[in-house]
């Protein structure tokens, strides 16, 4: 049997609720620890504890982050769901099972099982009764580690990291692991080709992170202050390591906060204080998703037509109503792009990498404050709630760009001032802070008509003006927010391909198999709205380009359609949207079924 | 003739009773909020608010129209209905130093923000929070709000078949430090309210109750929903507006006085005696509870109590505001950044 070695897929089925987080975290950074580049993606009910849940640890010696559906091998531990994942596991992969659980009779002979009598082998791992739940878990990670030769030295750190000081805990589960390991060593004969080996290099000097750390954490380094949310998945993670990050390192000596954290009643009111904070001049934030963004609109067309600076970290889940709360989802461009009644439109930017969570983060309240208005930061679940692996986050060299603001001094030199005049022609205008003393600083911020001086007016010519000049403010944004990434193909194909987001990770993979295939198509990832010229060049470029994205109208398409309708022709919309994680069968199916594959590229 | 070389009346401050103005009004000729925004300008000038230090706020009516009346000096920010208390945490928190002073509606309060209203209570935010009440909206043209048809007394008329909601009561009930109401046409009493809650720390309460001049919404009133609707004559067009004279009171600590309202209705304010103790809860409650028999609409400073920590002092806030700390200030240190990818790896 020829083996195979660090590529391997691994689920473990379990019942949330049960610990098993724990577990699975150890797997993966054992086989981080190992230098196999790895990454995980949680499948999780919207349930705090009995419902089934999926945590998938895919080890690639080409670091791939995407999901790939298919499994390799699959421990089932949650009795529940035990028939359906056995069916739905492909022919020739391994199934790990409790052979205490009596359920031979629906093994099937074109898998390669391995029972292990989990139920039993506890109870040598602890006498205790409330333990064993948790500790049972410990054994299919000593199974796996058996199975897949990971190092036991790289378990040992994984498991101190998981338990920190709490030693008396660390070693019992490290015994439980190595009860696991020695009984498989014992009674399994390996019949699978799957295996780890230390690939040197390879995972040195990388992180570990989700996505809606790496947010949190370019918040903190964003200068954000002021930060008013309310809970909901997933992005209650975002201000939850916000808040830790805060306690950390934004406490003064005698104990004093440079840092306000506010759980709002609502995302009505959780938006109202962003807004207020923005006017008064903190970099202020809030984070949602789907439902929390919809109660936001009113007031993010607020923030548009009065120019307040402000942020909201949206990580999508799947809608429409409350919809999936724990599947990911891009089903948010449209409507965020456009939050509000009205002609309302706001700077949205796209990451697609944990490095883009973190820097978009901070750029998120420079484009707030320089453009005066409501920025977005669209992740998704996918990204946010996930583990990849990565490059370490830059400590950022330039300092905040607060924008447009006169102080007393600046408006003393005026010979004249109006909140909402365009002095430079770029449509930004200048604003004050309340607090400024100056007789020309007051004005009067609000959301009906109001002139260049911010005094309230119904003049059609006024009220038309002032929505151009706001219109020509996006237009010098345009060229300011995240250009996209084009990443040239070697071939010669006649088709693009377009992407954004979380789907990067898949395309990076299906770009690779492509090229198995003789096809070496340009990229372009897209990392903010408003559009940048060079979105149109791509596609003018192209014969056609398929646009991929994971909600089930093809918002990116629509949105480029009617941003160039004499290309609208060429865009073909591909969509995913059925809560699953993007992968690069996702990408690779639908090109291949319209392409004319050729002869295999070496790269 | 005024005397040019007269140097005008100033407050401790140094400033004169016009930095306190503000633009001019646009709401209906002898609206009891008119009478509120000049109580209000009194009160600031007396106390020496500093105007560039004010913050002004507001929701969306005919009340949160006032702030463009009063005190042009001071920043302001109408923003939406019901949404006055989130945008006004947001500000005062950003920055500390500013003094906030909002004015709402009984429909931006009672209906729509009602929810808002009480979590600002609840959180204690330090501001001066004022309800110019009309158990009408004005500016629909003339729908019952939820604080309508008090006690009967306040209109008469188009049954409104629903409990007005007592804000005080409630306000109190959420543990409210400084709890007042008012009448807009009472100088004497409420300049001075204003005055003590500009000076309470954490979030002051005024319910002034303030006739609607205009659709006071009754059967038989001209000015009803009613009467212009039989009248077929379409609400857009409703550009006659009667001139009414403003109603003023002026009566003693203890006593009862009755209110004609423009709409010929009938308003019975009860004043508190000098005895009566606002920090004494049980007694609070049952004075108002009595009033309420009484068919009597109690004003004064109806609660008061200053033990409980206003909100930003709660957070615990550093003494530099949140909106002046520079990149400097909020970033950790290169060390402390590279623990943090320390403790990400492996």
């Amino acid at each position: 049997m020829e083996q195979q070695i660090n590529d391997v897929n691994i689920q473990v089925a379990t019942v949330n609720g049960t610990g098993s987080q724990s577990a699975n975290l150890i797997l993966m950074r054992s086989i981080f620890n190992m230098s196999v580049p790895v990454t995980a993606k949680n499948l999780f009910p919207s349930n705090i504890a009995g419902l089934p849940t999926w945590y998938t640890v895919r080890a690639h010696h080409a670091g791939y982050q995407a999901s790939r559906q298919a499994l390799d091998i699959l421990v089932v531990m949650n009795p529940n769901t035990i028939y359906d994942d056995i069916r739905a596991l492909r022919p020739g992969a391994v199934l790990v099972y409790d052979s205490d659980m009596k359920i031979d009779h629906a093994l099937r002979d074109d898998h390669i099982n391995y029972g292990v009598p989990f139920s039993t082998l506890v109870n040598d791992a602890t006498q205790n009764v409330k333990l064993k739940k948790k500790v049972i878990n410990m054994l299919y990670v000593g199974v796996l580690a058996h199975l897949l030769n990971i190092e036991p030295a790289a378990i040992q750190v994984a498991v101190s990291k998981q338990f920190g000081k709490k030693q008396a805990v660390a070693d019992m589960n490290l015994q439980a692991i190595n009860l696991g390991r020695d009984w498989a060593a014992e009674h399994l004969q390996k019949q699978d080709p799957y295996t780890l080996e230390n690939i040197p290099g390879a995972t040195e000097g990388k992180i570990l992170v989700e996505g809606n750390n790496a947010t949190a954490l370019g918040a903190l380094m964003g200068g954000c202050t002021f930060l008013s949310w309310y809970p909901i998945t997933p992005s209650s993670s975002v201000c939850e390591n916000l808040i830790d990050y805060f306690n950390r390192f934004r406490v003064t000596e005698s104990g004093k906060a440079k840092f306000a954290a506010i759980q709002a009643e609502d995302e009505i009111a959780a938006i109202g204080m962003v807004l207020g904070a923005g006017w008064a001049g903190a970099r202020s934030m809030t984070a949602t998703s789907g439902p929390g963004l919809s109660l936001m609109a009113e007031l993010a067309g607020y923030a548009y037509y009065a120019e307040i600076p402000s942020v909201i970290m949206d990580i999508q889940r799947m809608g429409p109503s409350t919809g999936l709360p724990t599947r990911t989802s891009q089903g948010d461009l449209s409507f965020a792009y456009g939050l509000s009644h009205g002609d309302t439109q706001h700077l949205v930017l796209l990451p697609g990498s944990m490095a883009e969570c973190y820097e978009m983060g901070q750029i998120a309240f420079d484009l707030a404050e320089q453009f005066q208005t409501l920025t977005l930061l669209l992740s998704d679940l996918d990204l946010g709630m996930n583990t990849w692996m990565c490059d370490p986050f830059e400590y950022p060299e330039a300092g905040h760009d607060r924008g447009k603001v006169l102080d007393a001094e600046a408006l003393e030199k005026l010979s004249e001032y109006g909140r909402y005049a365009d002095v430079d022609g770029d449509g930004v205008p200048y604003r004050t802070l309340p607090g400024t003393r100056h007789e020309r600083s007051p004005y009067f911020t609000r959301g009906s008509g109001h002139n260049a001086q911010a005094k309230y007016s119904e003049k059609p010519d006024e009220w038309k003006a002032g929505l151009d000049r706001i219109k020509l403010k996006f237009e010098t944004a345009r060229m300011v927010v995240p250009a996209p990434v084009i990443q040239a193909g070697h071939g010669e194909q006649n088709f693009g391909l377009i992407a954004y987001g979380s789907t990067d990770a898949a395309m990076i993979e299906a770009l690779d198999r492509l090229k198995e295939q003789g096809l070496d198509p340009d990229y372009l990832r897209l990392r903010a709205l408003p559009l940048h010229p060079s979105v149109e060049d791509f596609i003018a470029a192209h014969d056609h380009v398929y646009v991929f994205e994971q909600n089930q109208s093809g918002q990116l398409a629509c949105i480029l359609r009617a941003e160039y309708p004499h290309l609208a022709p060429q865009i073909r919309s591909i969509v995913q949207y059925d809560g699953a994680f993007m992968s690069a069968k996702h990408i690779l199916e639908p090109i291949l079924a319209q392409e004319q594959i050729k002869e295999a590229l070496h790269a | 003739m005024p005397n040019p070389t007269k140097a005008p009346k100033t407050n401790h401050i140094g400033l004169s009773k016009a930095d306190y103005k503000g633009g001019a009004t646009t709401l209906c000729p002898g609206c009891g909020h008119n009478a509120i925004s000049n109580h209000i300008i009194q009160a600031c000038y007396e106390t020496g608010v500093d105007p560039f230090m004010l913050g002004k706020f507001s929701g969306i009516g005919c009340s949160s129209k006032t702030p463009a009346y009063f005190i042009s000096k001071a920043h302001a920010f109408n923003s939406a209905h019901g949404r006055m208390p989130s945008v006004t945490t947001g500000a005062l928190i950003a920055n500390q130093d500013l003094i906030g002073l909002s004015v709402s509606g009984d429909g931006d309060t009672a209906s729509i923000g009602v929810g808002q209203f009480i979590h600002v209570i609840r959180r204690n935010l330090d501001m001066v929070y004022i309800i110019e009440n009309n158990g009408v909206y004005g500016l629909t043209k003339g729908q019952f709000s939820a604080t309508a048809d008090l006690g009967s007394k306040l209109k008469k008329g188009a049954e409104n078949p629903f409990e007005p909601i007592d804000l005080c009561s409630l306000a109190i009930e959420l543990g409210c430090g400084f709890v007042a109401r008012s009448f807009s046409g009472d100088k004497k009493q409420l300049v001075p309210l204003l005055q003590a809650a500009l000076s309470h720390k954490g979030t002051a309460i005024i319910d002034v109750v303030s006739p609607c001049v205009t659709f006071n919404d009754h059967a038989g009133s001209t000015k009803s929903y009613d009467y212009v609707k039989e009248h077929d004559q379409p609400l857009q067009e409703l550009d006659f507006i009667p001139h009414f004279e403003e109603i003023t009171v002026d009566y003693d600590a203890g006593e009862v006085t009755d209110v004609k309202l423009h709409d010929g209705s009938r308003l019975t304010l009860k004043k508190l005696d000098e005895n009566y103790d606002p920090t004494h809860r049980p007694n609070v409650i049952r004075q108002i509870h009595q009033a309420q028999v009484d068919e009597h609409l109690l004003t004064g400073l109806l609660y008061y109590q200053d033990d409980k920590p206003s909100f930003d002092q709660v957070l615990n806030l550093s003494e530099t505001a949140l909106c002046s700390l520079s990149a400097e200030d909020l970033r950790p240190s290169r060390e402390d950044f590279a623990k943090v990818m320390q403790s990400l790896m492996g």
